[in-house]
C-alpha cells in the first residue's frame, strides 16, 4: 500500500560557518523500518536531521530520495513524501487542535484552492490514529505535554508522507508518555509501512522501539545496525565516553544499557546476592 | 490498517463540522466589517460644514451634477474618504503581515521603523527637494525598503531573532522620527499642517492626485500578499515546520516584506504615517475573529474603519480639528504600554 522510498545519505558534510558538524557521512535508511540515531550532545544527531529533511544545505556530498538529491525537489513534492516534526515546532496563540492538524495539509493544496473532502479525511485519520479526536475542538493550548505532543504527530501524519523524520519525539515528556508516543510511532510504522528516523536522547528506548540504530560520534557514524549489535559496551564507551554494562532487557529480549559511574556501582556478586550496593 | 486509511464517517464528520463552524464565524466577522467600512464611508461623504443627504451624495459618486455637493463631495470629501479607505486597507493588510510573519504583535511596521523610514523619504522628497507625485513614492519605497534591509541586517546574527528586530526597530523608528523633525525645521517656512502629516499622519488637502497611486499600489501588492495566506499561516509554526511542509521560507518572507513595504511606503506618501493603525488592526481583528483563520482580510477592514472612524471623530467631535494622526495615535499608544507591560509581567520575550 505504502511506496517505498529509498532515503541515503552520500559523503554528507554539514557546517555552521566554519564549525563542521558532519564529516562524509554515508548513511541508508532501510525503508519500510524504524531508524533511530543516538549519539552525545552535539554530536550531530539533529543536524543530521535537519539536512535530510533539507533545512540544512549540505557543504559536500548529497541527501538521496528515490536516487534524486533532496535539495533539487520542489519544495512541495518533497513534502509529499517526506515529513519532519522539529524539536520545538510553535503552536499559534488560540489555535484550535483540528485547525493545527489541519496546517499538515499544506503540501497537498495550491494557493487559492479550497479545503477539500480528501483534506477533512486526511485530518480525521491523523486525529483517530493518535487518539486525539476527542480533542478535536479543544486549544492547543490547554493541552498537557503528552497531548500537544500526539497532536503535532497528528499534523505530520495529516500530511501524509511514506518518511517520517523526528527530532527528540519524547523530550520533555514523563516516561508514560515516551512510552505511548514511541508505541504511537511503531503502530503508525506496523500498519502503514512508514519509514521512520528519529533522533532520541535515551538509549535503550532507542535500542527497544528502532529496527535499526545509528550510533553518531563525532559527527561520523561509529556503528550502524541491529540494535543488539550496535549497543555494547564498547560502543558506549567510544561514543559517550561512559563505562556501562550491557545485558539482555528481560522485558524486550534488546540490549539494555546500565551506565556505571564513580558512585552506587557495587560488585556485581554483591548485587547477586541482594546487598544494596554502597 | 484500515482504520488508520478510512477514518471513522463520524471523525470526519467532527472536523468537517468543527472548519465550517470557524470559517463562518471568520465569514460573519468580515461581512460586518466591510458593512461598517461602507457605512463609515457614507458617513464620511454626507456630513461637514453641510450635511448632504445620501441620494445626493450617490448622484454625485456616480457622476450627476449636484449644485454645491459636486464640488464639496465629489473634489474635497470624495478623495479624502477613498484615501481613508485605502491607506487604511493598505496599514492593517502590511501591518497583520508583519505581526504574523514575524509572530509578535510588536513587530508592526509602525513599530520597528519602516513607516517613519518613509515618512522621513517622503518629507525629504516634498518639503527639500521639491517633489511631487510617483517621485515622492518611489522615495518613500525605496527608504522604507531600506530600513527594513537595515533592520534585518542589525538585526541578524544566526538568523533573525524577533525581540532583537524589535529593538533595533524601535530605534531605527526614534532616528527617522529625528530626521523627519530636521527635515521640517530646515525648510524655513514651516508649515505646522505639512509637518503634523509627516509626523503622525493627516488626511487633510487629500487630492485625487495623491490617492490614484495608493489605491494602484493597493491593487498591485494586495492580491500578492492575499496569494501568501497559506504560507504566512505555516510560516506562524516556526520556520522549520513551515520548511517541513514545502514552504520555501526565505522566498516568502522576500515577497511578503516587499509587498507589505510597498503598501506602507505608498500609503505614507500620501497621508503620512498614521500612528498606530498597522500596530492595533491585526490584534483587533484576532480579537474579533478568535482563532479561526488568516487575519489578513479582517485586519485590512480593520484598519480602513480605524482610519475613518479616527478622521471623522478628529474632524467633528471636538472643537478643534485634528488629524487623524492624533486620534489613532491616541488609541495605540495605551494598547503598546500595555503590551510592553504584560510581556515583563510574564517575564517573556517581547
Amino acid at each position: 500500500m505504502t511506496a517505498i522510498h529509498s532515503l541515503a545519505a552520500e559523503d554528507l558534510t554539514l557546517a555552521y560557518g566554519d564549525r563542521t558538524v558532519i564529516e562524509g557521512l554515508d548513511l541508508l535508511v532501510p525503508p519500510g523500518r524504524i531508524t533511530a540515531v543516538v549519539g552525545a550532545n552535539a554530536c550531530g544527531k539533529s543536524t543530521l536531521l535537519r539536512s535530510m529533511s533539507r533545512l540544512l544545505a549540505p557543504r559536500g556530498g548529497r541527501v538521496l530520495l528515490d536516487g534524486k538529491a533532496v535539495h533539487r525537489l520542489p519544495a512541495k513534492e518533497l513534502a509529499r513524501t517526506l515529513g519532519l516534526l522539529p524539536q520545538s515546532p510553535i503552536a499559534p496563540e488560540g489555535i484550535t487542535v483540528a485547525d493545527l492538524v489541519g496546517r499538515g495539509r499544506h503540501p497537498h493544496q495550491r494557493v487559492f484552492s479550497r479545503w477539500s473532502a480528501a483534506d477533512d479525511a486526511a485530518v480525521a485519520a491523523a486525529l483517530d490514529a493518535t487518539e486525539t479526536t476527542p480533542l478535536a475542538d479543544r486549544a492547543v493550548d490547554e493541552l498537557s505535554g503528552g497531548q500537544r505532543q500526539r497532536v503535532w504527530i497528528a499534523m505530520a501524519l495529516a500530511q501524509q508522507t511514506d518518511v517520517l523524520l523526528l527530532d527528540e519525539p519524547t523530550t520533555f515528556l514523563d516516561v508514560a508518555h515516551q512510552i505511548e508516543v514511541l508505541d504511537l510511532l511503531t503502530d503508525l510504522n506496523r500498519a502503514r509501512g512508514t519509514t521512520i528516523v528519529m533522533v532520541l536522547h535515551d538509549l535503550n528506548l532507542a535500542a527497544r522501539y528502532a529496527d535499526h540504530l545509528v550510533a553518531l560520534s563525532g559527527g561520523r557514524i561509529h556503528a550502524a545496525g541491529e540494535p543488539a549489535d550496535v549497543l555494547t559496551e564498547e560502543c558506549v564507551r567510544a561514543v559517550f565516553g561512559l563505562e556501562s554494562q550491557v545485558i539482555v532487557d528481560p522485558t524486550s529480549g534488546k540490549p539494555l544499557m546500565l551506565p556505571m559511574g564513580r558512585h552506587h556501582t557495587a560488585p556485581r556478586a554483591d548485587v547477586l546476592q541482594g546487598t544494596p550496593g554502597s | 490498517m484500515t482504520a488508520v486509511v478510512s477514518p471513522p464517517p463520524s471523525t470526519v464528520d467532527t472536523v468537517a463540522r468543527g472548519r465550517v463552524r470557524r470559517a463562518s464565524r471568520r465569514r460573519l466577522v468580515i461581512t460586518v466589517l466591510a458593512v461598517a467600512v461602507v457605512v463609515a464611508f457614507a458617513v464620511t461623504l454626507m456630513v461637514g460644514r453641510t450635511f448632504y443627504p445620501p441620494g445626493d451624495v450617490l448622484r454625485v459618486v456616480l457622476g450627476s451634477d449636484v449644485p454645491g455637493a459636486s464640488f464639496t463631495v465629489g473634489r474635497l470629501r470624495l478623495p479624502r474618504a477613498v484615501l481613508a479607505v485605502v491607506a487604511g486597507l493598505s496599514f492593517g493588510l502590511a501591518g497583520v503581515t508583519f505581526q504574523t510573519m514575524l509572530r509578535n504583535p510588536l513587530a508592526s511596521p509602525d513599530v520597528i521603523g519602516i513607516t517613519s523610514g518613509a515618512s522621513a523619504a517622503a518629507a525629504f522628497a516634498i518639503v527639500i527637494l521639491g517633489w511631487s507625485g510617483t517621485a515622492v513614492s518611489v522615495t518613500a519605497i525605496v527608504a522604507a525598503l531600506g530600513v527594513a534591509l537595515l533592520i534585518y541586517t542589525l538585526a541578524f546574527k544566526d538568523g533573525v531573532a524577533g525581540t532583537r528586530l524589535i529593538l533595533i526597530g524601535i530605534g531605527v523608528a526614534a532616528m527617522c522620527k529625528s530626521i523627519t523633525s530636521y527635515v521640517l525645521s530646515k525648510a524655513g517656512a514651516w508649515d505646522f499642517a505639512e509637518a503634523l502629516r509627516w509626523l503622525t499622519g493627516s488626511l487633510n488637502g487629500s487630492t485625487w492626485e495623491a490617492t490614484v497611486p495608493t489605491l494602484i499600489a493597493l491593487l498591485v501588492f494586495g492580491p500578492v500578499l492575499l496569494g501568501q495566506t497559506r504560507n504566512l499561516s505555516a510560516l506562524q509554526l516556526g520556520d522549520d515546520t513551515a520548511s517541513a511542509l514545502g514552504v520555501r521560507v526565505e522566498r516568502t518572507r522576500v515577497i511578503a516584506i516587499v509587498a507589505a513595504v510597498g503598501l506602507i511606503a505608498f500609503a505614507t506618501a500620501a497621508c503620512g504615517p498614521i500612528a498606530f493603525v498597522s500596530f492595533l488592526a491585526g490584534p483587533i481583528a484576532a480579537r474579533l475573529v478568535g482563532p479561526n483563520g488568516s487575519l489578513l482580510v479582517p485586519a485590512a477592514l480593520v484598519g480602513a474603519l480605524l482610519v475613518l472612524v479616527a478622521d471623522l471623530c478628529g474632524q467633528y467631535a471636538f472643537g478643534t480639528r485634528y488629524p487623524v494622526g492624533v486620534v489613532t495615535g491616541v488609541l495605540g499608544a495605551p494598547y503598546l504600554i500595555y503590551l510592553i507591560v504584560r510581556s515583563n509581567r510574564t517575564g517573556g520575550s517581547l
